[in-house]
C-alpha cells in the first residue's frame, strides 16, 4: 500500500439516536481504485458513502480525501460527486442541463461549458440526448446522466449508491461492464456501494465487506472468494459448504485434517493461516465447483469420498446438486459443468465425489 | 312509475344532481337578473339589458373599493405565500422543538371562526391604538391565509425528491442556489396555486375586513353597503357576475397551469400540490 490514499477512513463511528450505524471504521482507499462496499441491507454502507461525500458527519473518527481531513467541509466543497441510487435528475431541466448543473458555478464561458457537457455524454453513450427532458428517458439512460453529470466535474472520486439496482438484469449485467470499462478509462477512483456480491466481484479491484456497522474484511475479489476469514463473509460471497472438522499438528508445521462427511487430508503449512491452531478448527468450507462428480470409473481425484444424489437444479451452463454425504445431516452442493455428452445425474444415483486439499477453506 | 323507479334504481346519481342544482342554482340567478330589465328581483324577466354594467363602471366609489381589494389581495397573497413557504418548508424538511404545537398553532386560524378573530384583532388594534386601514385588512388576511398556504405547499414540498437537493449540493451549488435552480422551480406549480387560493380568499372575505377596515372599504363591505338600497339590487347583480366569471377564470388557470408544468416534470397531472384534486 502505498503511503497516500485518496481516502483514509479512521476509526469512524456514526450513531442516529439509539442505532449505531457504524462501530469504528477504517479504511484506506487507493487513488484510481474501483473499490466497492458490499453488505447486506442495513449495514451502514450508503452512511458511510454519504459520509464521504459529506452528507452526513462521524460521530467520532476522521475522513480524510486526498490528505485533508473534511471535518466541517460541507458536500459542495469536496472533491468527489455522487450517483444516487434514484439517480436524483432534475425534473425540470433537459439532459445538457443536467450535466451541465454543476459546471454553472465554476468560471467557464457558455461555448465551454457545452463542449465539457458534450464530452460528458459521449463518454457516457448519449451524444445527442442532450435536449432531451428527463422524463424521456429509460432507467439505463437515466442512470449514465446522473454518471455524466457528476464526471463533468471532473471530482477525485465519484461515489455511486446502488446505481444498477434499479436496472432489469440484463441490462444491469451490461452496465456493469461497461461502468468498470468507464472507470479504467478515465482513472478516476470509484467507490460504489452494493449489496450484490457478484456485482462487486465483477467490477471491483477492492472490496470491503461490512456486516451491522463493520468491516469484515478487505480484499480483492479473488482471495475474498478464495480466503474468506469467517464463515459469515464465506455465506455471503457466492455458494459455501460448511462441514464438521477435527484437526491435528502435523510434523512439518501443516494440519492433518479429519473431515468425517469426505475423510482425512493434510494441509501443507504453506495453505495454513498463520495464527490458527489446530485446537480451534471445528468447521471448513468447501465451494461446490471444488468438490467434482466422478462420472467414469476411470476418473479419479486426489482425495475421493461417496454420496448419494438428492435433487439437481438445471442452470443450462451448470448443474447444481444436492449431494447427501456420510455423517452429515446437511446436504453439500456440488456443482458440475455441463460438457457434452454428460446427462443430469438422477436423484438416488450413489455417486464418487473427488476433492483435494485445495478444495478446502479454512477460517481463523 | 318509470320515473320512481328509475329514481329508486338510481337514488345515488338523483341525489348527486339534486346537490348540484341547490349548489348552483342561486349562482345561475346572479347572471341572470344582471341583465334583466326591471329593478325588481323576480320573476317573469322583463327583457335584455346591459345598463347595469353601466351604472357600475360609472360608480367612483365601487372604483375605489375595488381598487382596495385588488391592493389587499395581491399584497396577502404574495406575504401568506412567502410565510407559507418558509413554514412548509420547515414543517416537511427539519424537526425542531415543540413541532407538534407550533404547526397546530399555525393552523388554529383554519378552524377558528372568523368573527372570533375578527373581534379579538379589533380589540387588540384598539388597545395599541392602531388606526385602521387597508394594512390591518391585510394583516387579518394574511393570518387567515396562512394557514392554507402551508397545506398547498406543504403537499408540494413533499412531492420533493431529497436526493435532489443533496444532488445540487454535490454538484458544488449553494444553499440558496439550490433554492433558486432547483427547489423553487420545481414547487413553483404549489407557489401558484397558493397565490390564487389566497387572493381569491382574500378578495370576497367579508368580516374581517368589515371589523378591520376604516373608510377604505373592500369590494365585499362595498356590496354589503350597497343591499341596503333596492334599487342598485341589479347592479350588485352585475358586479356578482362579474366576479363570478372572474374567479372561474382564476381557478381554471391556475390549474391549467398546474398542470402543464406537472407534465412537464413528467409527473401524474392529477397529483402534486394542486388545489383541485
Ligand atoms: N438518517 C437516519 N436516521 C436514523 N437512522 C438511520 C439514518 N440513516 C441510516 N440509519 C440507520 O443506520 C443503519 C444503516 O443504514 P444504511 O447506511 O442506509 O444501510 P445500507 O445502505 O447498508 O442498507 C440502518 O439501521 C438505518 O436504519
Ligand atoms: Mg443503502
Amino acid at each position: 500500500m502505498t503511503q497516500n490514499p485518496i481516502i483514509d477512513i479512521k476509526n469512524v463511528h456514526k450513531s442516529f439516536g439509539k442505532v449505531e450505524a457504524l462501530k469504528g471504521v477504517n479504511l484506506r482507499i487507493e487513488e484510481g481504485e474501483f473499490f466497492s462496499l458490499l453488505g447486506p441491507s442495513g449495514c451502514g454502507k450508503t452512511t458511510l458513502l454519504r459520509m464521504i461525500a459529506g452528507f452526513e458527519e462521524p460521530t467520532s473518527g476522521a475522513v480524510i480525501i486526498g490528505g485533508e481531513p473534511m471535518m466541517g467541509i460541507p458536500a459542495n466543497k469536496r472533491p468527489t460527486n455522487m450517483v444516487f441510487q434514484s439517480y436524483a435528475i432534475f425534473p425540470h431541466l433537459s439532459v445538457s442541463d443536467n450535466v451541465g448543473y454543476g459546471l454553472a458555478k465554476k468560471k467557464m464561458s457558455r461555448s465551454e461549458i457545452a463542449e465539457e457537457v458534450n464530452n460528458a455524454l459521449a463518454m457516457v453513450d448519449l451524444v445527442g440526448y442532450g435536449d432531451r427532458s428527463a422524463h424521456e428517458l429509460s432507467g439505463g439512460q437515466r442512470q449514465r446522466v446522473a454518471l455524466a453529470r457528476a464526471l463533468v466535474m471532473k471530482p477525485r472520486v465519484v461515489l455511486l449508491d446502488e446505481p444498477l439496482s434499479a436496472l432489469d438484469k440484463k441490462l444491469r449485467e451490461q452496465m456493469q461492464i461497461e461502468l468498470r470499462e468507464l472507470q479504467q478509462s478515465v482513472g478516476i477512483t470509484f467507490i460504489l456501494v452494493t449489496h450484490d456480491q457478484e456485482e462487486a466481484l465483477i467490477m471491483s479491484d477492492r472490496i470491503a465487506v461490512l456486516f451491522e456497522g463493520e468491516i469484515a474484511q478487505v480484499a480483492t475479489p479473488q482471495t475474498l472468494y478464495q480466503q474468506p476469514v469467517n464463515e459469515r463473509v464465506a455465506s455471503f460471497i457466492g455458494v459455501m459448504n460448511f462441514l464438521q472438522a477435527q484437526a491435528t499438528e502435523s510434523a512439518d508445521g501443516g494440519l492433518g485434517l479429519e473431515i468425517p462427511a469426505l475423510g482425512d487430508v493434510a494441509i501443507a503449512k504453506a495453505a495454513r493461516p498463520e495464527d490458527l491452531p489446530a485446537a480451534s478448527i471445528d468447521r471448513i468450507g468447501v465451494r461446490p465447483e471444488m468438490l467434482t462428480i466422478l462420472f467414469d470409473e476411470s476418473d479419479h481425484a486426489e482425495c475421493e469420498s461417496e454420496g448419494v444424489v438428492v435433487g439437481a437444479s438445471y442452470y443450462g451452463d451448470m448443474t447444481y446438486y444436492s449431494v447427501q454425504l456420510p455423517e452429515t445431516e446437511e446436504l453439500t452442493t456440488v456443482s458440475m459443468r455441463n460438457t457434452a455428452g454428460r446427462s443430469i445425474v438422477a436423484s438416488g444415483t450413489k455417486v464418487r465425489i473427488g476433492w483435494g486439499a485445495d478444495s478446502i477453506v479454512l477460517f481463523s | 312509475m318509470r320515473l320512481t323507479r328509475f329514481l329508486s334504481k338510481n337514488w345515488l346519481l338523483t341525489y348527486a344532481a339534486l346537490y348540484v342544482a341547490f349548489l348552483y342554482a342561486p349562482v345561475i340567478l346572479l347572471p341572470l337578473f344582471a341583465f334583466n330589465e326591471s329593478t325588481i328581483i323576480a320573476f317573469p324577466l322583463t327583457g335584455f339589458t346591459t345598463k347595469w354594467f353601466t351604472v357600475l363602471f360609472e360608480s367612483t366609489a365601487l372604483h375605489q373599493a375595488v381598487k382596495n381589494s385588488l391592493i389587499i389581495g395581491v399584497v396577502t397573497a404574495v406575504l401568506s405565500t412567502i410565510l407559507g413557504t418558509c413554514a412548509a418548508r420547515a414543517m416537511v424538511r427539519f424537526g425542531f422543538p415543540f413541532k407538534r404545537g407550533i404547526v397546530s398553532f399555525i393552523m388554529l386560524p383554519l378552524v377558528l371562526p372568523e368573527i372570533i378573530v375578527a373581534v379579538a384583532l379589533l380589540v387588540l388594534l384598539m388597545q395599541l391604538g392602531f388606526p385602521l386601514s387597508i394594512w390591518t385588512v391585510i394583516g387579518g388576511h394574511v393570518l387567515i391565509c396562512v394557514p392554507f398556504s402551508v397545506a398547498i405547499l406543504s403537499s408540494a414540498f413533499q412531492g420533493l425528491d431529497k436526493n435532489l437537493e443533496e444532488a445540487s449540493l454535490d454538484l458544488g451549488e449553494t444553499g440558496w442556489g439550490t433554492f433558486r435552480r432547483v427547489i423553487f422551480p420545481l414547487i413553483l406549480p404549489g407557489v401558484i396555486s397558493s397565490l390564487l387560493i389566497t387572493f381569491t380568499i382574500s378578495l370576497d372575505e367579508f368580516i374581517i375586513a368589515f371589523f378591520l377596515t376604516g373608510t377604505d372599504v373592500t369590494l365585499p363591505v362595498y356590496i354589503w353597503s350597497q343591499l341596503r338600497f333596492p334599487a342598485k339590487l341589479p347592479s350588485v347583480m352585475a358586479l356578482g357576475t362579474i366576479l363570478l366569471v372572474l374567479s372561474v377564470l382564476l381557478l381554471v388557470l391556475g390549474e391549467w397551469f398546474r398542470r402543464r408544468s406537472a407534465k412537464q416534470q413528467g409527473l401524474d397531472p392529477a397529483s402534486g400540490g394542486g388545489f383541485m384534486q
